[in-house]
Parts: C-alpha cells; sequence; structure tokens
C-alpha cells in the first residue's frame, strides 16, 4: 500500500534522488560506535537537534495555552501544567530539554575542538556552530521569563543589569531588551516572548539549515 | 526453517522503525493529548443563578431578564452576564434562551414590528413563535433553547440550558 503510493509519486516526480542524496551514505568506521565504542562522541550533534527538535515541538504546543501578559502569564502556566491532561509532561519536556540542549551543544562543541574538526576547510561551520550557541543560549534567557515567577523576574533584572555593564552601549541594550528604561514588566514579558517564539526559533532554523548544507558539503572529518 | 528467510538488512529495517515509531509516538503522544484536551474537558451543569425579577410580575408576554453568574474559563475567571426571555404559561414558568439557532445572534421578542407575537432575530430575519419553535421559511432551523427555571422565595432563578421541551 505504502509502496505503491510511494512508486506513484516517484513515478511523477522522481523523489528517490532527493532523499537518497539526504539520507544515503555509509558511516565511516571511525564515527560507528558499533566499531570503536569511543566513536559516541560523534552522536552529540545529532542529539542536539534531536532535542532541538522536541523543543520547538513542544514549545509550539505550550504556545496553545500560554499568555505573554503580566496578568495572565503564571496563571496560565499554572493551569497548563495543572489541569490540562499531560500538562507536566509537555512544560517538563521544555523545561528538562531547555537545560539539556544546552549540555548536548557544549558536548558536541567540545568533541569539534578535541578532534581538530574546525580547521580548514571548516572554519565556516565552526563559526556558524558558534552562532548556534548563541541563539541557544538566547533561546534559554528569554525562555527563563515566560513563566512569570520569581525566579524568572530575578534572574531576568540579573541578566538584564548584566548587559547593562557593556562600556557605552549598555544602558540602550538594557532600555531594547527590557522595553523601558526602569520598569521590568509588561513589555519585557512581550518582547522576549516575541524574541522566543519567533526571532531566535527563526534564526536558529536557518543558521541549522548553513550547518547542515556545509556538512553535506564537506563531509565529516577524518580520523585522528 | 522457511525458504523466505528474513535478511539482515530487512530485520533491521523493521527493528528500527518499530524502534524509532515508538520512540515517535511516545513523545507525540502527550502533545497530542495536551492539545486536544478541551474537547475532552467534562463540563457540570450550572447551578441555578437568582435573578431580582419577581415572579409575581411574570405574565404571559416574555421578558427580558439578565442574570450575572462567575463564569470559570481557564484561568480566567469574571462576572458575565446572560439573559433569558421568561414568560408564564398558566401558572408554569417558562424561561427561553435568546441565542438564535441559526448563527448565534440574540433574537428580541416582538423585535419585528410586523409579527408582534414571534422572537425576532435582525441578523437574517429569523423568527420563533412564543414557544421558541422556529418558523418554517426563516433561516433558523430548530427550536429557541431553553433554560431550567424555578421560583426562589418569589424571585426566578434561572439553571443550565437545555434543547426546548415544549415544541
Ligand atoms: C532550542 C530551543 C529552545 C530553548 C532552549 C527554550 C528554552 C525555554 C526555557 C528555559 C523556558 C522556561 C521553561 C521553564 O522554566 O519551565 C521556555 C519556556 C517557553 N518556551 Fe521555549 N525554548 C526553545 C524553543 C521554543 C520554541 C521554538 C517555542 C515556540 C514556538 C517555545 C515556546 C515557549 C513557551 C510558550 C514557553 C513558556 C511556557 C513555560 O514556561 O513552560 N520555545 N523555553
Ligand atoms: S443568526 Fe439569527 S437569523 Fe441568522
Amino acid at each position: 500500500m505504502l509502496n505503491k503510493l510511494y512508486d506513484w509519486v516517484d513515478e511523477r516526480l522522481d523523489i528517490t534522488p532527493i532523499w537518497r542524496d539526504i539520507a544515503d551514505h555509509e558511516v565511516p568506521e571511525h564515527v560507528n560506535p558499533a566499531h570503536h565504542f569511543s566513536a559516541f562522541v560523534y552522536c552529540f550533534g545529532g542529539l542536539t537537534f534531536f532535542i532541538t527538535v522536541i523543543q520547538i515541538l513542544s514549545g509550539m504546543f505550550l504556545t496553545m495555552y500560554y499568555v505573554p501578559d503580566i496578568e495572565n502569564a503564571w496563571q496560565s502556566v499554572y493551569y497548563l501544567q495543572n489541569e490540562v491532561a499531560f500538562g507536566e509532561i509537555v512544560r517538563g519536556m521544555h523545561h528538562w530539554g531547555a537545560s539539556l540542549v544546552v549540555v548536548m551543544i557544549f558536548l558536541h562543541t567540545l568533541r569539534v575542538f578535541f578532534t581538530g574538526s574546525y580547521k580548514k576547510p571548516r572554519e565556516l561551520n565552526w563559526v556558524v556552530g558558534v552562532m548556534l550557541f548563541g541563539v541557544i543560549l538566547g533561546l534559554s534567557f528569554t525562555g527563563y521569563l515566560l513563566p512569570w515567577d520569581m525566579k524568572a523576574l530575578f534572574a531576568t533584572k540579573v541578566g538584564i543589569e548584566i548587559a547593562a555593564s557593556v562600556p557605552v552601549i549598555g544602558e540602550s541594550i538594557k532600555i531594547l531588551l527590557a522595553g523601558d528604561s526602569t520598569i521590568l514588566g509588561a513589555q519585557t514579558l512581550t518582547r522576549f516572548f516575541a524574541i522566543h517564539v519567533f526571532f531566535l526559533p527563526a534564526a536558529l532554523l536557518g543558521l541549522l539549515a548553513a550547518h547542515f548544507i556545509m556538512i553535506r558539503r564537506q563531509g565529516i572529518s577524518g580520523p585522528l | 526453517m522457511s525458504n523466505n528467510r528474513v535478511s539482515r538488512r530487512q530485520f533491521l529495517g523493521y527493528t528500527l522503525t518499530g524502534v524509532g515509531g515508538f520512540m515517535a509516538a511516545g513523545m507525540l503522544m502527550p502533545m497530542v493529548r495536551f492539545a486536544v484536551d478541551p474537547i475532552l474537558q467534562q463540563h457540570e451543569g450550572g447551578d441555578f443563578v437568582l435573578t431580582d425579577q419577581a415572579v409575581a410580575d411574570i405574565t404571559e408576554e416574555p421578558v427580558r431578564v439578565d442574570f450575572a453568574f462567575e463564569q470559570v474559563d481557564a484561568w480566567y475567571t469574571s462576572e458575565v452576564t446572560n439573559s433569558a426571555w421568561v414568560y408564564k404559561e398558566g401558572d408554569k414558568l417558562i424561561a427561553l434562551s435568546p441565542v438564535c439557532k441559526h448563527l448565534g445572534c440574540t433574537v428580541n421578542w416582538a423585535g419585528d414590528t410586523e409579527n408582534p407575537t414571534q422572537f425576532f432575530c435582525p441578523c437574517h430575519a429569523g423568527r420563533y413563535e412564543k414557544n421558541g419553535q422556529n418558523i418554517a421559511g426563516t433561516p433558523p432551523l430548530g427550536p429557541l433553547d431553553e433554560y431550567e427555571v424555578r421560583d426562589q422565595d418569589g424571585f426566578v432563578a434561572i439553571g443550565a440550558v437545555r434543547d426546548n421541551t415544549l415544541v
């Protein structure tokens, strides 16, 4: 049944070469944990991507109940966690995934560093990787404010004060982030929400695409 | 051993699809159940709400009776006001919902001067008899809903809404 459907589409659109080009590659021996167990370090990039997919999916579902408004944000998070079926699980995926994705991207970066994979010709992909790291940290920072509890509020105060300590432009960065020169409130929450669910995910997807296209072009780096 | 042996490639294909499908389902099931929760939530029927309309003042002519109650909308609780068209049939109190059964506008008693003994919906000129029966040839497809209603110490109390029992 499925095979027939596939053949019907393939006959008309010739889709086989497309997915072969993306998916059909031999795994080199030096990155295959079945050959050398220590090759598991090559899994961290894939694991980072896997958790990023979970973050995007669980985040999309959370947005069905969450409201970025100071009167209702905390209430809506409380409601979605305690009153909606599986709310604890879906919020839990996003909450724990947010920490895990940082751990994974860090381990992936260490692997690339210690295998020297950032060297010529892969310098550009290292640069994109550092930007991805920045975007993920940005998502973590902006997401952390959204539950609008005490921890979120004061963590963001501290974060914004750190940004404000930048010489010369610090004060402007602070106002740009908080949306007000003195208050961390209504406008901060809406900004952080917009950045968290639109701006940074868009940047993340663009950078991921660049990252993967470069990997396809250059292949995985050779054995040590 | 049968003749069509499962090759190593087939075996790995089946196993990986199975395990992968199981993992994907484990991820997606909670999220989908979370999203469809509003469909599956139970709603208990509302309590009777006391109005300040004296039962003694109700006649055979429908009058609009407003009633306010606390509405819990997920994390937002607020006081909302609804209304009912209340009249007496003999000694029996009757309360009809003002929500038009065409597309949900609000009907008025005698809203159309040409039909002073009918309910009238201004949106698409839907009309109903006094007992809520929709008039054939106008847009509504069913009769107006009915509220449970009772006399509580001389005042009208309005309860849950249900299908019309008069027509
Ligand atoms: C790598 C990507 C992401 C990371 C690292 C991340 C991180 C976070 C963090 C740390 C929180 C606070 C959670 C808590 O304290 O329980 C949060 C909340 C939230 N995130 Fe994300 N996020 C990511 C992607 C997304 C995406 C793509 C969306 C939506 C399209 C999203 C929507 C939300 C929403 C609505 C909340 C508030 C609900 C809550 O606090 O549980 N996130 N995020
Ligand atoms: S909504 Fe009442 S007639 Fe259309």
